[in-house]
């Protein structure tokens, strides 16, 4: 092994060690018996596991996080899907490059500026403070994801099938639910994984839009790091990072079955 | 034939229009709102119609006419809105200060006797063309430069020329300044660890790449939140980081790290390094594997066929990915506003102690508009390269 490699190696392991560090260091602190976030731990208990689903604040959190996780799926895979559907036909016509810039801009533009606009806009309407409100400015940012994946999926789908249900004479609803949905569902699932996480992830609309009874799980998150930082944010960092291995595991499980078929 | 077609555009214009319409009313009407009350001034021709259309009259330095005493009394007679009144005392007190005692003094004695329109009578202070003018400006005209001047530090003097505000009122320009100085210090960060990193995992393959990957795309995936508590953590005085570096002895007193410019763009590297690596990797890997040995063979040496050859081919990763991190720093909010101290504060937070602590909506209008037309113009610049490499394939 000559320098050059010998260099390589160390670099390498180092950038790795500083990307995944953080992420592996939080995990264990989530079972310390101590009021304190640090290092050695003097016992373990999952006491701060039993404050996130029995404290308060942390329990409508999360029952928040659901509610308006559930709600943002449902409406951005809704629009989403309709969407992808609609473009799917004049993808040429719109061009695909068009249809991402557009879709795309609410993932540019910073969360604070849509922020003070939607909380400005949505004043007027008695949009603030409600579970409505919120669901709305999270799907704004959820839905871009819904259309890219379904959009990608639908594209991929040979056109012949749909046709061949058709002249058998297949009603084009028919065809729509037996034949061009199911296809796309693997699309479908990833959009809607994707919309659950965005909303489960979402702070910066959230502080502007929603009232106190709205609080998320993100939301609580970043006001006990600002205000009371305790272990209970280690736990639920870990309920996070959890979760994230099993999105990805459905992620990929649902990419596979798509490339059997 | 044709009638089919029509349908079919008639059926997917009825499939997309949902999403369009939602997108209208929920992201493009809220932008239209923040920049409208970034440059609308309404109060105080909605607030004071009589005066408005004397005070035009007024050259700005004679001392107040009878005419305008006696239509600004009327005004004020007529307010019944309380909410109307305050935000009118709101909107000349921010021009000069001392309207805040001296209107409500007034109101009440214009209310108290209908025929008191004498205002200088009532408070001296109305003799002076000073409190005049503040007047004059607000029921002009209903739509404003000031707050867009005030958010690069700039107001309109009496006579309505531009110029600086003075020194010490406003630190808007330091925070611009900040918010670029840092980005800028985040994108060098990423590029002079993410480039190296990206020639790497490109330069190997099979499950090596595999695990460089990964260690890119975990943390993406993973909740930003949680990164940023993680860093919270660790980087605290009795963090992780600190208590090991003391434990080696490297150091006996614990290094700031947190609430300060180092834990900010630490933390801020560590959440953006990803959007560095991805572009510059996908450029890379579609360079031949055998130019650098045929640089190497034809007598250059590893530094210069890096130089000479590698750096000019990942050129448009390296544009793309600077431009993606620099883009999304300007817009940070979560981890300047948990890791950085007061004087880490970049436009972001300002923005929203505008929107949220103060309530002044034009101001948080103004710099979000800076911002946002900032971010505007970097995703163009990148749209353009992206579109020239699709171009070229």
């Amino acid at each position: 092994m000559n320098g050059l490699n010998v260099a390589k190696v160390v670099f390498g392991a180092a950038i790795m060690f500083f990307l995944l560090a953080p992420l592996i260091a939080i995990l264990p602190l989530s079972f310390t018996d101590s009021v304190f976030l640090n290092y050695p731990i003097p016992a373990y208990s999952t006491r701060w596991f039993n404050e996130l689903v029995t404290a308060d604040v942390w329990r409508r959190s999360i029952v928040n996080s659901l509610i308006i996780g559930s709600g943002t799926t449902a409406l951005a895979t809704v629009l989403g899907t309709l969407g992808a559907l609609g473009l799917r036909n004049h993808a040429s016509f719109w061009s695909l490059s068009f249809i991402r810039t557009a879709f795309l801009l609410p993932m540019v533009v910073p969360a604070v500026v849509l922020g003070v606009g939607m909380q400005l806009m949505f004043a007027r309407y008695n949009l603030t403070n409600s579970y409505l409100g919120v669901i709305i400015a999270h799907t704004v940012l959820a839905v871009p994801f819904v259309v890219i994946n379904v959009l990608s999926v639908l594209q991929a789908i040979d056109p012949r099938l749909e046709q061949a249900a058709a002249s058998l004479g297949a009603h084009p609803v028919t065809v729509l639910a037996r034949v061009t949905l199911p296809l796309a569902l693997p699309g479908i699932i990833s959009g809607a994984v994707f919309a659950f996480a965005t909303s489960l992830d979402e702070v910066v609309l959230t502080l502007f839009v929603a009232g106190p009874n709205q609080r998320t799980l993100a939301r609580q998150m970043f006001s006990s790091i600002r205000e009371n930082i305790s272990p209970a944010i280690a736990a639920a960092a870990f309920v996070f990072i959890v979760g994230t291995i099993f999105v990805a595991l459905i992620l990929i499980l649902s990419r596979k079955s798509l490339a059997r078929r | 034939m044709k009638d089919d077609r029509k349908r079919s555009w008639l059926v997917s214009l009825a499939l997309v229009a949902p999403l369009v319409l939602f997108l209208v009313f929920f992201f493009a009407a809220p932008l239209y709102t923040m920049v409208s009350a970034a440059i609308s001034d309404p109060i105080g021709a909605r607030a004071l119609p009589h005066t408005s259309a004397i005070i035009e009259r007024w050259d700005g330095t004679s001392p107040p006419s009878p005419e305008m005493q006696t239509a600004f009394a009327e005004d004020l007679r007529a307010i019944d809105d309380d909410q109307l009144f305050g935000d009118l005392v709101r909107r000349l007190n921010s021009a000069k200060s001392g309207f805040r005692t001296l209107m409500p003094k007034t109101r009440n004695a214009v209310k108290a006797d209908p025929a008191a329109n004498d205002l200088v009578a009532i408070d001296e202070r109305w003799s002076d063309p000073a409190f005049w003018q503040p007047v004059k400006t607000a029921t002009a005209s209903t739509i404003t430069d000031r707050n867009l001047l005030a958010a690069v530090d700039l107001e309109r003097s009496t006579a309505g020329d531009i110029q600086e505000m003075p020194e010490g009122s406003s630190a808007n320009r330091a925070t611009l300044i900040r918010t670029f100085v840092v980005s800028l210090s985040v994108t060098l960060a990423c590029l002079l660890i993410g480039l190296p990193y990206a020639m790497i995992a490109a330069s190997v393959d099979g499950w090596k790449r595999q695990l460089l990957l990964g260690a890119v795309l975990l943390p993406l995936w993973t909740s930003l939140l949680v990164r940023t508590a993680a860093w919270f953590i660790l980087l605290q005085d009795n963090g992780l980081i600190n208590s090991s570096l003391t434990a080696l002895g490297l150091i006996n007193s614990p290094l700031p790290l947190i609430f300060n410019r180092a834990g900010v763009i630490i933390a801020m590297t560590h959440v953006l390094l990803p959007f560095m690596v991805l572009p510059i990797f996908s450029v890379l890997i579609g360079i031949p594997k055998n130019l650098m040995p045929a640089a190497a063979s034809l007598g250059a040496p590893p530094l210069r066929a890096f130089w000479n050859v590698l750096l000019p081919m990942s050129t448009r990763g390296i544009v793309s990915g600077s431009l993606l991190v620099f883009m999304s720093a300007l817009g940070y909010y979560i981890t300047p506003a948990l890791i950085g101290g007061a004087r880490d504060q970049m436009i972001s937070s300002v923005i929203a102690y505008y929107a949220t602590g103060a309530a002044n909506w034009g101001m948080a209008g103004a710099l979000g508009l800076v911002l946002l037309v900032a971010t505007l113009i970097l995703y163009t610049v990148y749209l353009r390269l992206s579109g020239e490499e699709q171009a070229k394939r």
